[in-house]
């Protein structure tokens, strides 16, 4: 019997509150191990991980492959560029050939979402969705979480507004998700067309003024532009965004009390957020990415360590 | 799971005791307590290090460090194991460069636990010397694995255990034998 009611990481919508504090409670075991003089483990030896990323990541995919490390585990990198898929091989094909040579794990981005859902529908291995399009980004909600949870210790009533690109921002939906679950209070900050339309019924509030968000939460979560995915015209200019929405040292002294600053990364400095502000000891960015090797370390043990049924007395 | 207690071991006065001796035998073979550290093994090997540490600085008069660890990412059985094993803490916040540490469980049986202690703490730094001291020995090694310092010994058949109560934890201190009733 495993810890968690899920053989896949797909998305948060479907983890209960128990599943997610059992993830954020083994990340902070983890977190340990990453401290010591050895920072690796034996644990998932002889378990292989395919990191299929098909569209571009440096913090994700370093991160997954640091965790896996730690874990022992054999892993596997898949770049779309030096792949057949550049030749036309379809997804599903590059998958089943790949699971053919007998892998545990996908760790899968794809620019299309519900694809890790496609392939878990017909692969028999774990899959771990690290990003699928605009829709969700399990684990950099989950090291979210963990960060806010070890500066307020609970996340239960917690104010956390998301500042931004929310109708492009897969980091925004997993957030958003989770953040409800665990019971904390979501509001979303950006300009009308950033925001999808009928967001309110995922239970969160809506504000067009970053000055109204900053007196009535505990943290900014600033996401970046998703410029690479935007069409055209949905703001006038970068340097109206940032006059609007760009988060400045300025617009944060007025807040009641200092405000805990979260950025998923990569930031765009001077736009979304002042570097003043990114690097200011408010800042918990640089925890962010430590956090994310941590949680990623959880989630694989607690899937992938899992017993497997169809490899039983499997070690 | 269900149990029957068929025995009770270890009574609340014979643990006391039993610690005691115990405490007096690692300070004996040590020759004092010179670069001495324990290291419990989670759960209830935590709460017998700090009982043993409390027992040295009353006879010794000197304060040893007290570490946690816990195995769970070293068990070569977790994966075959009916229920995932939970992560807990470990927690040495001293340096185990050689150091005489003495490794502290519950229960000694197949000796795999403590194989996986082992390789943990090597992982942790290189203590000069290991011992194993544990409350109960209980028997059936799989592994070459001895133990140093031992509370009781106890003879047991495959389809027994020994339970260790601690107040800490639990409503007394005792060490049952217990049946357990397969469901």
């Amino acid at each position: 019997m495993s810890l968690l009611t899920h053989k896949h990481l797909l998305g948060l919508a479907d983890y209960s509150e128990a599943d997610i504090t059992t993830i954020l409670d083994t990340a902070e075991r983890m977190k340990e191990i990453l401290e010591r003089p050895v920072p690796k483990v034996p644990t998932l030896r002889g378990v292989t991980v395919v990191n299929l990323f098909m569209e571009s990541s440096t913090r994700t995919r370093v991160s997954f492959e640091l965790a896996e490390k730690r874990l022992s585990a054999d892993t596997l990198n898949f770049a779309v560029s030096s792949s057949s898929l550049s030749k036309g091989e379809t997804l599903l094909d590059t998958a089943l050939n790949i699971e053919a040579m007998k892998i545990d794990v996908v760790v899968m981005r794809h620019k299309s979402p519900g694809s890790p859902h496609f392939l878990a529908r017909h692969l028999d291995s774990i899959i771990i969705n690290a990003g699928d399009g605009c829709h969700e980004h399990p684990t950099q909600a989950l090291l979210d979480m963990m960060t806010l949870r070890q500066k307020f210790g609970a996340l239960k009533g917690l104010r956390v507004c998301l500042v931004g690109d929310i109708s492009h921002s897969r980091v925004a939906l997993s957030n958003i998700i989770g953040l409800k679950t665990m019971g904390a209070q979501v509001t979303v900050c950006g300009p009308a067309t950033l925001i999808p339309r009928g967001i309110e019924r995922l239970g969160v509030q809506v504000t067009h003024s970053l000055d109204e968000a900053i007196q009535r939460c505990d943290a900014l979560n600033v996401l970046r532009l998703q410029l690479e995915r935007q069409e055209a015209g949905l703001f006038p200019s970068l340097r109206e965004y940032h006059q609007y929405f760009g988060l400045t040292r300025r617009r944060l002294e007025k807040a009641p009390a200092p405000l805990t600053i979260l950025h998923p990364g990569p930031m765009n400095r001077g736009v979304e957020i002042t570097s003043d502000v990114a690097d200011s000891e408010h800042s918990v960015i640089l925890q962010q990415v430590t956090n994310g090797v941590a949680v990623r370390m959880a989630v694989l043990y607690l899937l992938a360590g899992a017993k497997m049924p169809s490899t039983e007395m499997k070690v | 799971m269900d149990y029957k207690v068929k025995a009770v071991l270890v009574d609340s006065a014979g643990f006391a005791r039993t610690i005691t001796r115990l405490a007096h035998e690692i300070i004996e073979r040590n020759r004092g307590t010179e670069r001495l550290a324990f290291v419990g093994m989670q759960t209830r090997g935590v709460y017998l290090a700090q009982r043993l540490a409390r027992k040295v600085e009353e006879i010794e008069g000197t304060a040893l460090p007290v570490g946690v660890l816990d195995t769970t990412m070293y068990r070569d059985d977790f994966r075959t194991a009916l229920k995932q094993p939970l992560v807990r803490v470990t927690e040495i916040s001293f340096d185990l460069y050689n150091m005489n540490v003495v490794l502290v469980d519950d229960v000694l049986y197949t000796g795999r636990t403590v194989r996986a202690a082992l390789d943990a703490l090597m992982d942790l730094g290189r203590p000069k010397r290991i011992q194993l001291a544990v409350l109960v020995d209980r028997g059936h090694r799989e592994l070459p694995i001895k133990p140093d310092f031992v509370g009781r010994n106890v003879p047991t058949s495959i389809n027994e255990e020994v339970r260790v109560r601690m107040t800490e934890i639990d409503s007394e201190d005792a060490v049952l034998l217990v049946e357990v009733q397969q469901p």
